[in-house]
């Protein structure tokens, strides 16, 4: 079951990237990219990480993407022109890509050692008190500093993005 | 039994209950509107208006399905798909009651129980946004345009208060788990007042439960913050270019969102499906009190009617409400249904409210709008939440 | 078919993830696609982290995923907006066309 799952996921998460790479037009990409998201935060699940799946998708998917969309949307994007790259090189180029990097991934793969398997539920720590925890003990200065980092590039943002005053 | 065959059955259940009930809160609105506007409302579909929704599905799906030639088709397709998604994603993890056990097989009243219960709902709103954004871009017209960044813009504004308004109730129950929140919200202080979060502990929530209140106004789109869907501003806002079922989504998907509110506003603050006051002073008998009234009402006005048809109707209403008013005592069923009165009260008082002040209210401009979440909710849900967290850091709970 | 996942191929599925963010980056000409494939990379970076959270039995490497993802919004606000400073002077969002500094 574990197993049909990330195939799925995984297999949907690469389909998306391919599709943000390929489509001319960046709102494709943005959906694109949100379905990459939307995979990740299965995978994380999978991977016993369920605060940071919500966080991932209330964070990545909920806001930082509905931002982009309202730049494309703001900016009035339209899709690229097709450039001048020569589709012989293509016809050859991909499938030759593929192969090789199929070629480079098996051998890595049979030289890592083996581990065990990735089992849903085995990883219990990943829940949020857990994560409250280190997060305000030991990981307090990188917490507060983010904090004001966020502060910045909201100042940032704004200082960047008004209008002039004539 | 088999846990699969088990949440397949509740899922359909819950997926039948969900649907009807969207039907006639439909129903439900506009008749209430219509008093509220001294006029009757649907009556003539059915005794009473009651087969409106049946004949609006019916229209609905028998209209013609235009899509016009200048949109972008493939996201002008996706938008309703997505909305109606999540809009009812959200259901699955709300629990209706405590565990029950119906013919030897114990099981919780719920869909599934996730440890992350409150940020999963709260994921699925903020992804929620994008139907409305993408059905705004997609119909490639200026008003749907502008309908559709404004309503998003204003949903994701009002994420920011919902989320500290829903954080604080958090803090006195120590648990993000849905089940648990409901649980731990039972028993009764001073033995009579119900240890609700609007009630309980240190800092009772009761700005918070108003935050999340008009938070959840906004998030949904409703009157006072419907600017973006308003007619006479927008045309319709962000669906002016659909028709049919697609337009249909939409409307299912706003209902659903505001189930879903009251159904979160319900379990946060107002306890879920805990009674109002001990079963030791008999609050095990007030549903059927009340639909034993509801059916003496019937009666009566069946007997003198205002119109002819009636003199059929009312006391077969009554009849109805006596039937379900034994059906509380049974012992047996007594058991499942009593929680199930007392979340479907709350959430039914809260989605009166919704459609009340739909009646009633003028609505905001957008930027007083957006103005009121930034520099009015944003700092009373966040003070909210300090002055929560305080008090419980000193009273140690 | 193996009853459990391998390890290797959530890093396997990372690194693929990776190299289609810097194809990405590469390749597209729209400011606003490249800034969409940085995000893809530090997505996979994400799943690295998880996923050697997930190994060494600890916490640790969900925390900072999630001050990556703290990061990538604060770079995602700000980026946004030299995006459109860009456009509002250049007109355009083609990235070859914005390669000149004297306006």
């Amino acid at each position: 079951m574990d197993v049909i799952l990330f195939l799925i996921f995984a297999a949907l998460a690469v389909a998306c990237g391919i599709n943000l790479v390929v489509q001319t037009h960046p709102i494709s990409s943005a959906l694109s990219l949100i379905g990459v998201m939307g995979s990740l935060a299965v995978l994380y699940l999978l991977l016993g990480g369920e605060f940071i799946a919500a966080a991932q998708l209330i964070v990545y998917a909920g806001a930082i993407m509905v931002l982009f969309v309202f730049t494309i949307m703001l900016l009035n994007a339209r899709a690229e022109r097709k450039g001048g790259k020569t589709s012989k090189a293509r016809l050859f180029g991909i499938p030759l890509l593929v192969v090789f990097l199929g070629l480079v991934a098996f051998t890595i793969q049979g030289l890592l050692p083996k581990t065990e398997g990735v089992q849903f539920g085995r990883f219990r720590g990943g829940s949020a008190e857990a994560i409250g925890l280190k997060i305000f003990t030991e990981y307090l200065l990188p917490f507060e500093l983010t904090s004001i980092l966020i502060l910045i590039a909201i100042l940032g943002a704004i200082v960047l993005a008004r209008k002039e005053i004539d | 039994m088999n846990f699969l065959i088990l949440s397949l059955i509740k899922a359909a259940i819950v997926a039948f209950v969900l649907m009807t009930t969207l039907a006639y809160l439909q129903w439900i609105e506009r008749k209430v509107i219509a008093h509220i506007q001294l006029r009757v409302g649907p009556r003539r579909v059915g005794p009473h208006g009651l087969l409106q929704p049946l004949a609006d599905v019916i229209k609905l799906i028998t209209k013609e399905d235009m899509i016009p030639s200048h949109v972008h088709r493939v996201f002008f397709l996706l938008a309703p798909f997505l909305a109606v998604t999540f809009a009812l994603i959200s259901i699955s993890v709300i629990p209706f009651g405590p565990e029950i056990d119906v013919f030897g097989v114990r099981t919780y009243m719920q869909l599934t129980d996730l440890n992350i219960g409150v940020l999963f709902i709260l994921a699925i709103s903020s992804v929620g946004v994008y139907g409305v954004v993408l059905a705004g871009w997609s119909s490639n017209n200026k008003y749907s345009l502008l309908g559709g960044l404004r309503s998003s813009a204003q949903m994701i504004s009002y994420e920011l208060p919902m989320a500290l308004a829903v954080a604080a109730p958090l803090l006195l129950v120590n648990s993000l788990s849905l089940r648990e929140i409901v649980d731990r919200q039972g028993g009764f202080m001073l033995g009579f007042i119900p240890r609700w979060s609007i009630f309980q502990g240190p800092w009772p929530q009761i700005f918070g439960f108003f935050v999340f209140l008009i938070a959840a106004f906004a998030e949904t789109n409703r009157v006072p913050f419907d600017l973006p869907e308003a007619e006479n501003e927008l045309v319709a806002g962000f669906h002016t270019e659909y028709s049919s079922m697609k337009f249909a989504a939409f409307f299912m998907a706003e209902y659903a969102n505001m189930v879903t509110v009251s159904c979160m506003a319900t379990l946060l603050f107002l306890g879920g499906w805990q009674p109002l006051f001990p079963g030791a002073y008999g609050s095990g008998f007030i549903p059927s009190i009340l639909f034993a009234i509801a059916g003496l009402i019937a009666l009566y006005h069946g007997l003198n009617p205002a119109r002819k048809l009636d003199k059929f109707t009312l006391p077969a209403f009554a009849l109805v409400f006596f039937g379900i008013a034994v059906l509380f005592l049974v012992p047996i069923l007594s058991n499942i249904l009593l929680p199930l009165f007392w979340f479907a009260a709350k959430v039914g008082a809260i989605l009166f409210l919704f459609i009340w002040i739909r009646g009633t209210l003028p609505r905001f401009r957008y930027d007083q709008l957006m103005h009121f979440a930034w520099t009015v909710m944003f700092p009373i849900a966040v003070v909210n939440l300090l002055v929560t967290a305080l008090l419980v850091a000193l009273t140690g709970k | 078919m193996p009853t459990s996942v391998p390890l290797s191929w959530y890093l396997l599925l990372s690194a693929i993830l990776f190299a289609l963010g810097i194809a990405g980056f590469l390749y597209r000409r729209n400011i606003i696609t490249v800034f969409m494939s940085i995000e893809l990379m530090l997505n996979a970076v994400n799943l690295t982290f998880v996923t050697f959270s997930y190994k060494l039995k600890q916490v640790d490497g969900h925390i900072f995923s999630f001050f990556v993802m703290v990061v990538a919004a604060a770079e995602a606000a700000v980026g946004l907006a030299i995006i459109l400073t860009v456009f509002k002077n250049r007109q355009t969002l083609d990235i070859d066309e914005v390669d000149s500094m004297k306006y």
